[in-house]
Formats: structure tokens, C-alpha cells, sequence
């Protein structure tokens, strides 16, 4: 499945979906400011998957709560940087605004669908309440829907369903409903957040094509979030990889994949078990521990864990810098958006740099 | 996928452990009962290291909790060097297994949280009512990569997750056990710890002498520690077959719907080379899989026959009556299918 060429829209429907500049989430504990997210830039358009990848506490969920306006400028935690939903400022919206923008502008799919349901509700409530928020429609017209959103999301017999209550569906079946859900009043982006984590691995590539189908079906923007490269790689045009708040590495998916240039990305490929290598086969394992995000290292995060780091690497802090520009003329696909950025002093240019596939033609 | 069935067993005498139609059942109420593991045979040779692979409700935990008697089996014989472990008394049962130790999934909470790291090590000898020394205690853990000096006062909170994990395998070695169970061990642990406690569960497998049973539901991450490898399905035994054949050679309908849905990072070939061509899902990888419904029939109560027909793109009418048998296919490769 990695191998699937993207279809790719045509370019006047690429706009512009969610822009986010130099945002930075600090949440204030006892300990200390957590610099959760700190300092990152995307762009996402319509009718593309932008995969975030990241081990637990890189600030990728703070980051996806950051661009809902889930996570606000408060007594907690301050967010300063700018989030650009369609044109509008997420995180100066007033609170109406911004239940108005949940739902029917941003979809969210959550990693446990259990939780993300009413355990006394009926799948069929859960659908219509989020569809009469937001819409003025009858009971009726809303309950017809709601059976045409649960077949759009591969449910079989949905008439039997609305009926039913969570517990009765199995771990996938509640992960579709919960897409349904995010996708009842046609929002433009979906924000799905280790949408498979909880699921079964047959499970689970049968929920990535179902995101991946409506993405192309209905011209969703995606931001997937997962800690998983291999959900990532087939199913994300772009990859966004982040270690310690910070956005290290982002290029097309192929790129990131065939030539990592930032060292941490390299070592997270390189220590993943794979089916084609030989059993027993040793790892490459990372040595150290992500840094603490109350104290993180001066210069560059990953400079404590790195094999390639060096003296200037301790003090000074690298940037997101174009690779193409200086080493590899040409890159891949359309332009800045897909170019290949790396925030490293010494990038990893040995490999070639391998034609894409997955970008627009 | 029957998998009732013991041609896969070899040579009691070579053995280390041998484990012989273990059946698991728990009540549930209405006089109902699952069937968390129905007749399930394997064994063990010393120094192997046996992956049983399966997804959530396979009864992959169960088996293994069955092994140690947590809870004893419902019926089936488990052998640990020659010495039967199922009905046993309470003592001597506790004597037998501690030869047999376990690591779970979630290292925190499977730590006493008040203890401290020099306390939670030494807890299993001094159970036993034998003195441990600070030098014993700095060694194992020095063998899992953790310093007496830094952590010993620490209690769990204050370790993170890959160090709790460290901190279990300690705990384990100190009895020092023939045969190592784990389940799950690495499955809530980042990418880059997963890969430290891997090769630390390499390294003292080799410098103890281990044998292990490893049960996880990653397929990359059992083919990379196991030599042999056991894949279930609703209670039963699909496959049974080298961790290097697993990938080219596994035939059964559910090893390879298994090992198509593994999301791979780009690089590696997809796997080919299939003996038997089958349609799940298609070519492109796009799209729902066809004829692959993701419903996991209940335990409760499971299909006739094979249990994995209803999903299966093979199923014949035969599949529904007859209950295949694990059957040997190749050198050291068992299938339990009437088709494949």
C-alpha cells in the first residue's frame, strides 16, 4: 500500500485550508513553562493529507489542539503565533465563533472512539445533535442524513445502527462513527489524531483507506497525527516530522522517506523492525531520552542523542532551511510547498536524492 | 482456521516446555462461556524464542497467563522440564513456575508504586525468603542498563516508561528463570525505546541462556525476535512457522491478510513471492479490502468449523463443517486451512 500514487486534484482547488506561523504553546505546570509547541510553521491545502509524525511528548497533539483553539491563551497556558482557518484567526475567535468552527469547519477524529462517545447516547443521537447545531434542519431530515453519513463512512446496515448504542459496535465500526461525526456538517479540514492506535492492524488499514477515500471524495484537507511512520508513509503527500516541539524535518512523503536529512529522522526509520530484514536482525535503537520540554537543551534538541552532532550544534539553534536550494536543485514536486526542509546545522545529503512519485504532476 | 492439532510438536525429550491442547475458558454469566483459547499445543526447545502473534481477543494473553496458571488452565497439560504445572498444589506450583517469569504490557502499573527501585528488584528472592546484597541488586541492574546510584531511591513514577520496562526485566532475571513470557512488551513504548528494550531482550536472552515465549501483535516486531512463530486467531493456531519463512512463505488466509495490512515505511519491496494468490483487498492497497469484513466474530460464541471462514476470501462449504487440522506444508511450516 505504500506504493499508491496519490490522485491528485486539480490546482485551482488547492487552496489554502489552515496556515499556521511561529506557533508556540507554552503550558505553565509546577515545574515550570512547558514549551509544548514551539515555533512551528504549516500550510495545508485542500484535498491533502499532511502527515505529523512524532514520539510521545514532541508537542504533536498540543499542536493539533493548538490549531482547533482547543488550547487558548489563559490562566494554563499561553498560545502566541497565528492559526489561519480560512483566512480567519482560530485563536482570536470569541467562543461562539469558535463552537461554530468546531464541527462544521474542523472535523476531529480521536484516537479512543469509546471515549469519544456518549456511552448512553444512540449512534444515530450522537450524529443528529451535531447535525442540528450547526444546521437548521427537522428531526427528520436530520435522522435521514445522519443514515446517509453512516453509509458514506462503510457502515453496513445503518438503519440498524443509528439505533444501536456504542457498545454494541465493534472498535472500528465506532471509529467510523466517529469520523462520521467530524464529517456531518462537511467540514473543510479533518484533524485525526493517532486515529488508529486503538484499532487491530487489519483494522486499521481499513480506517486509513476510508480517511484516504474521502479526503478524495470530498476534497478534506487531513492532518494525520501518528506516532506510527508506516501509517504515516502511504497515506500523507507531505510529512512533517517533530521532535521535541519542534518541526525538524518536512517534505514530500517520498523524500522524507527514501532521503532523511535530519539525523533524528534517519534513526527513527532505522529503528523500526522490518518484515523484509532477516529475523533477529539488531536494531538501531536511539540512545538517551527525548529532551524535557521545561529545560531542553540549548542549540539544537536532538544534539544529546545525535551521532553526527558537533560543537556548533550545542549552541546554536538551527532553523527549517531549504535543502533544495543548496544541495538539490530541482527537488521534488510543486514548488516551496513540497520542498525539502531540514532544521539541522549538518543535514544528511550523502543519499541521492530519489525522483517523486507522490507529488503533484 | 482450526488449528486443533499437535503434528507441529517435536520430540517430547528435546523440549523445554511443552504445552499440549490448552483450553481457557471463562464464565459469562447466562451460563454462557468464552472461549478465550481452544485447544491450543505448542512447545518450546531451549534457547528458542517462540512469538505467538495474533490481534486483540485471539487469546494470545490468555495462553500465556495460562502457562504460569493465571488463572490454571480449563483443561490441557503445560510441561515445564518434564514436571507437569496444571494441577498442582498451591506451593508447589509456586516452586515449579518460578522458572517461568513475565513481563507485561503496561510496565508502570504492573510496579508496586510505593516501592523503591532497589526494593521492587530484590522483592521475588526475598519472597522466597533469601537474603539479596546491594551487589546483586547494582549487577542486574547494571545488566538491564540502569545504575543503582541514579535510580535505586526512585520509585515508578519518577522512571519513564522504557526504564519501568528496564526495571521489569530486572525484576525477572533475579529468579533467575529458564523461560521468559512476555506479552506485549513493547507495544506502549515510543518507536526508539522499542528498539533499546528489543536488543536488550536479545542480549540477556544470549547471555542468560533464555528461551522465550514473546507474545505481541506487531508482525514486524515478533518476525525480528522470535525463531519460530505461532499465529492465532479467535482462540485457535492458524500457523505455525519460521520467523523467516513468515513473510515469503506463510500461507494461511490470515497470516496474509496480516502481513498486507502492515503500513510500511517506503524502501522496503513489498513482500511478494505468496505460494497462493489471494484476493484480499486490492492491488493498489486503496480502498475497503474486499471480502475481508473487519468484524471479529464473538468468543462467545465462535463459528463451526474453521474459526475464521466468516472472514476468509477461501471459505468453502467444507470450512463451515469440518475443522481443519494443523498439517505440515514444508520443512518446519504447519497450516491449519483446508485450502492454502
Amino acid at each position: 500500500m505504500s506504493a499508491v500514487p496519490m490522485r491528485t486534484l486539480q490546482a485551482e482547488d488547492r487552496a489554502t485550508v489552515l496556515q499556521v506561523d511561529d506557533l508556540h504553546t507554552v503550558i505553565r505546570t509546577p515545574r515550570g513553562p512547558v514549551r509544548a509547541v514551539d515555533g512551528v510553521s504549516l500550510t495545508l491545502r485542500r484535498g491533502e493529507t499532511l502527515g505529523l509524525v512524532g514520539e510521545s511528548g514532541s508537542g504533536k497533539s498540543v499542536l493539533g489542539r493548538s490549531i482547533m483553539g482547543l488550547y487558548r491563551s489563559g490562566s494554563t497556558m499561553s498560545v502566541t503565533g497565528r492559526v489561519l482557518f480560512e483566512g480567519r484567526d482560530v485563536q482570536a475567535m470569541q467562543a461562539a465563533e469558535l463552537r461554530a468552527l468546531w464541527g462544521s469547519g474542523i472535523g476531529m477524529v480521536f484516537q479512543d472512539p469509546l471515549t469519544a462517545l456518549n456511552p448512553v447516547k444512540r449512534i444515530g443521537r450522537h450524529l443528529t445533535e451535531t447535525l442540528r447545531r450547526h444546521q437548521t434542519i427537522s428531526v427528520r431530515q436530520a435522522r435521514v442524513r445522519a443514515i446517509e453519513l453512516l453509509g458514506l463512512v462503510g457502515i453496513p446496515d445503518p438503519r440498524r445502527r443509528v439505533e444501536q448504542y456504542p457498545h454494541e459496535l465493534s472498535g472500528g465500526m465506532r471509529q467510523r462513527v466517529v469520523i462520521a461525526m467530524a464529517l456531518a456538517n462537511d467540514p473543510a479540514l479533518v484533524i485525526a489524531d493517532e486515529p488508529t492506535t486503538a484499532l487491530d492492524v487489519t483494522v486499521q488499514r481499513q480506517i486509513l483507506d476510508l480517511l484516504d477515500d474521502l479526503r478524495t471524495e470530498l476534497g478534506l484537507a487531513i492532518l494525520l497525527i501518528s506516532h506510527n511512520l508506516g501509517v504515516v508513509a502511504g497515506r500523507a503527500e507531505r510529512v512533517a516530522v517533530m521532535y521535541g516541539g519542534r518541526i525538524v524535518e518536512t517534505a514530500a512523503a517520498g523524500d522524507v522517506f527514501a532521503a532523511p536529512a535530519h539525523p533524528y529522522t534517519g534513526a527513527l526509520l532505522a529503528a523500526i523492525p522490518r518484515l523484509a530484514d532477516p529475523a533477529h536482525r539488531r536494531l538501531r535503537a536511539i540512545d538517551g531520552t527525548p529532551p524535557d520540554l521545561v529545560s531542553p537543551p540549548v542549540g539544537c534538541r536532538f544534539a544529546p542523542r545525535c551521532p553526527a552532532a558537533q560543537d556548533d550544534c550545542r549552541t546554536a539553534q538551527p532553523v527549517l532551511t531549504d535543502l533544495a536550494t543548496e544541495a538539490r536543485a530541482g527537488g521534488s514536486g510543486d514548488g516551496v510547498l513540497n520542498a525539502h526542509r531540514a532544521a539541522c546545522l549538518h543535514p544528511n545529503l550523502g543519499a541521492e536524492p530519489r525522483p517523486s512519485d507522490q507529488g503533484v504532476r | 482456521m482450526a488449528g486443533t492439532g499437535s503434528d507441529h510438536l517435536r520430540a517430547a525429550a528435546s523440549a523445554l516446555l511443552t504445552v499440549d491442547g490448552l483450553v481457557v475458558e471463562f464464565p459469562a454469566g447466562r451460563g454462557e462461556r468464552v472461549h478465550a483459547v481452544s485447544g491450543v499445543s505448542f512447545d518450546l526447545l531451549p534457547g528458542e524464542t517462540l512469538g505467538i502473534l495474533g490481534e486483540s481477543g485471539c487469546g494470545k494473553s490468555s495462553a500465556g497467563r495460562a502457562l504460569m496458571q493465571l488463572p490454571p488452565p480449563t483443561s490441557g497439560r503445560v510441561v515445564l522440564q518434564g514436571r507437569e504445572l496444571t494441577g498442582l498444589s498451591r506451593r508447589a506450583g509456586r516452586e515449579a513456575r518460578a522458572a517461568m517469569q513475565m513481563i507485561f504490557q503496561d510496565p508502570i502499573s504492573s510496579l508496586n508504586p510505593r516501592r523503591k527501585v532497589r526494593d521492587l528488584v530484590a522483592e521475588g528472592p526475598r519472597m522466597w525468603g533469601r537474603k539479596v546484597d546491594e551487589e546483586e541488586i547494582r549487577d542486574v541492574l547494571a545488566a538491564v542498563g540502569l545504575d543503582l546510584d541514579v535510580v535505586g531511591d526512585r520509585r515508578p513514577h519518577e522512571l519513564s516508561g522504557g526504564q519501568c520496562q528496564r526495571l521489569c526485566i530486572a525484576r525477572a532475571l533475579m529468579l533467575e528463570p529458564t523461560v521468559l513470557i512476555c506479552d506485549e512488551p513493547v507495544s506502549s513504548l515510543d518507536v526508539s525505546v522499542q528498539a533499546q528494550i528489543l536488543n536488550l531482550l536479545a542480549d540477556t536472552k544470549a547471555s542468560r541462556e533464555l528461551s522465550m515465549v514473546f507474545i505481541a501483535h506487531d508482525v514486524a516486531v515478533v518476525k525480528n525476535v522470535s525463531d519460530r512463530v505461532m499465529v492465532m486467531y479467535l482462540g485457535k493456531v492458524c500457523e505455525v512457522i519460521g520467523a523467516d519463512d513468515l513473510v515469503d512463505r506463510g500461507r494461511h488466509p490470515y497470516t496474509r491478510l496480516l502481513l498486507d495490512s502492515v503500513p510500511e515505511v517506503p524502501e522496503v519491496p513489498k513482500a511478494s513471492g505468496v505460494d497462493v494468490a489471494l484476493p484480499v483487498g486490492p492491488e493498489s492497497g486503496a480502498g475497503p479490502a474486499v471480502g475481508v469484513p473487519g468484524e471479529l466474530p464473538s468468543p462467545l460464541d465462535p463459528p463451526s468449523g474453521c474459526r475464521f471462514r466468516t472472514r476468509c476470501p477461501l471459505a468453502t462449504d467444507r470450512c463451515a463443517a469440518e475443522e481443519p487440522l494443523l498439517r505440515e506444508v514444508g520443512a518446519g511450516r504447519y497450516v491449519a486451512c483446508h485450502h492454502a
